[in-house]
This record gives C-alpha cells, sequence and structure tokens, in this order.
C-alpha cells in the first residue's frame, strides 16, 4: 500500500539505534503552543494550510510544556517574563530543543532598551536562529529543517555527559 | 468626502459652547486655588500646587459632575524646565461632555504627591505605573509597589536622565569584544 509496494520486500530495515531514534524525535518533533508577538502570526501561517507544518511531523502544537519537545521562542521577551519563559523551559521534558525566532527573540532586534532582553539566549541555550522581522514561514519552516539536521547528527555519548 | 460630511453635520461648530463652559469651570478653579490656566487646542490646563489636587478632584467630581478619572499620568521635561515633572489628571464629565486637565507641577529626586485613590478608584493602578515609571511617590497609597517594570529594576525608565540603550550595538569591527562580554545560558 505504501512504502512497501515501492521498496519491494522490506522483511528486515537494518540501521544504527542512534539514526532510528533521531529519526523519530524529528518526525515527532511537537512544538510548545506560546507567541509572544507578531512572529507569532507568521508561526501560525507556517502551521496552517498553506505552508503546513505538519509535513515535517509538528502538526500539533502543545499547549502544555510536559507534552512538548520545541520551544519556538517567537517575539520580543520582556524582562518581566523572562522568568516565565525559563520556567516554561524547565518544565518541558528532555530532549528540548528551542528555535530563537526573529531578531527580537534572536537579538533583542530593534528594541535596544531596559525593557527587553537582549536575545533569549541570555536565559536558555538556542539550538538554531532564524533571522527576520518577522521571518517569512519559509524561513522558519527553513529553521526547523536546520534543526532537523542538527538533531539527526545527534550522538548518545554526548546525551549521556549529565 | 467624509471630512465634508462631518463639516455639514448642524452643531458642528458648537465648540465655542463648549470653550464657554470650560471657561467657567477654569474662572471657578482659579478663584478658589489661585491656579494659573494654560489653553491649547481647546484643551484647558490647570496648574494646581501638590496639596490643592486631592481637594480640587473632589470638587471636581462632586460639585461639576467629572465621574471620570480617563487618564492620570506624569511628563519629565528635565532638563529645560523646573519642577521637572507634570503630574497629569485627565478628568472627563460624560454629562456634560467636557474633559478638563489638571497638572501638578513637582520637583526634586523623589517627589511627593498625596494620592488620589479616596476619590478615584482606578487611580490606583495608574498612580503605580507613575511611580514605576517616574518615580513619583504617593502618599497615602494603599499598594505602593511597582506594577508594570520586574521588581529588581535600577531607576526609573521614563525619567529623561535614564540612560537610552541597553547595550552596545554589534558591528563587524567590533563583534568579538562584545560576543565576549554577552551572557550565554549554558543549561
Amino acid at each position: 500500500m505504501g512504502v512497501e509496494q515501492k521498496l519491494g520486500d522490506m522483511g528486515i530495515v537494518t540501521t544504527k539505534l542512534e539514526e532510528l531514534v533521531n529519526w523519530s524525535r524529528t518526525n515527532a518533533m511537537w512544538p510548545m503552543l506560546f507567541g509572544l508577538a507578531c512572529c507569532a502570526i507568521e508561526m501560525m501561517a507556517a502551521q496552517a494550510s498553506h505552508y503546513d507544518m505538519s509535513r515535517f511531523g509538528m502538526e500539533l502544537m502543545r499547549a502544555s510544556p510536559r507534552q512538548s519537545d520545541l520551544m519556538i521562542v517567537a517575539g520580543r521577551v520582556s524582562r518581566k517574563m523572562a522568568p516565565v519563559v525559563r520556567r516554561l523551559y524547565d518544565q518541558m521534558p528532555e530532549p528540548k530543543w528551542v528555535i530563537a525566532m526573529g531578531d527580537c527573540a534572536s537579538c533583542g532586534g530593534v528594541f535596544n532598551n531596559y525593557a527587553i532582553l537582549q536575545g533569549v539566549d541570555e536565559i536558555i541555550p538556542v539550538d538554531v536562529y532564524v533571522a527576520g522581522c518577522p521571518p517569512r514561514p519559509e524561513a522558519l519552516i527553513h529553521g526547523v529543517v536546520t534543526l532537523y539536521e542538527k538533531v539527526k547528527g545527534d550522538k548518545f555519548k554526548d546525551a549521556v555527559k549529565a | 468626502m467624509i471630512f465634508q460630511a462631518l463639516a455639514a453635520v448642524p452643531g458642528a461648530g458648537s465648540r465655542v459652547i463648549m470653550d464657554t463652559k470650560l471657561k467657567k469651570l477654569a474662572d471657578v478653579l482659579q478663584e478658589k486655588f489661585g491656579s494659573s490656566i494654560e489653553e491649547f487646542r481647546d484643551e484647558v490646563h490647570v496648574f494646581l500646587k501638590a496639596e490643592q489636587i486631592v481637594e480640587a478632584l473632589i470638587l471636581l467630581r462632586d460639585k461639576h459632575e467629572f465621574e471620570l478619572l480617563s487618564a492620570l499620568t506624569a511628563t519629565d521635561y528635565h532638563p529645560q524646565q523646573t519642577p521637572r515633572f507634570h503630574v497629569i489628571y485627565q478628568l472627563s464629565s460624560l454629562a456634560k461632555n467636557l474633559t478638563v486637565q489638571l497638572r501638578v507641577p513637582v520637583n526634586g529626586d523623589q517627589p511627593k504627591v498625596p494620592t488620589a485613590t479616596r476619590v478615584y478608584d482606578n487611580a490606583n493602578w495608574r498612580e503605580r505605573e507613575v511611580f514605576d515609571m517616574f518615580g513619583i511617590e504617593f502618599e497615602g497609597h494603599p499598594d505602593p509597589r511597582r506594577i508594570l517594570n520586574p521588581e529588581d529594576i535600577v531607576g526609573h525608565p521614563l525619567r529623561k536622565d535614564f540612560p537610552l540603550g541597553y547595550e552596545e550595538p554589534q558591528f563587524t569591527f567590533n563583534y568579538d569584544d562584545i560576543d565576549l562580554k554577552k551572557i550565554y545560558a549554558k543549561e
């Protein structure tokens, strides 16, 4: 019906466990349902039918940090919001990844002032930075694919150091 | 087209009547408090001393139907003017369709103004915001905490002597210097 017919009789597939795990992680990486500013609008557009991020295993935006693997920081993080974002990050189960979407989340953007964090990497470790103000959905999807490339190269021995 | 239609509405020239109403009101305040009056684009600004403001608010609320405190804010005129701060009370009368602005000039690093929370309940959060942003204390306020900024911020951001900008912008020539100083979260 599907892949079997195309590939013929696939009784056994051999692969490295590492690659299997990384493949499964990249193909069902659920982002957390939260947005902080205008970038969230583009994030919603990336989720919706035109761009359709479910092609990349992201059909579900989880409204709980306990069920999500990926945090897309979409928008500027104010200093008052910073402890909340850090707490949400701490509540996410391992393994977890962070995309800083847009200029504000990456480096403060145009808001070089007392109220805005100069990049969300001051409070949480960031895997991929997406430039743009706001980034178009294609740019966000490119960021996601870049993150997948990173995850596919993960090694178990790096993860067990803790 | 819209502007033309508005101009054709009968009574659009009734601004003259509104002005006389405000003039009467301004005269009352001037007589009672000896305050100076400024007029700017049909708005009337009444300057009061800090110790007069509560009495003036009660008078306007009870005798002149100004039942709504539509704004309570402040402005910092540093360094052009002393006293540097104006605490601004914008009152509206829904019954009379009038707006009047009371201004209290205050000076110093920790200026104090009596609270208006006993006259208008909604002054509570607005006074907290003015305290947060300008450092103007409201004496007798039931809950004198910051409201918008984090608790640990130093200074009052909307003062004109508060530093603009937060970190030095990163360009190609100083990229590495700034990168060294930047805090990055580890885990």
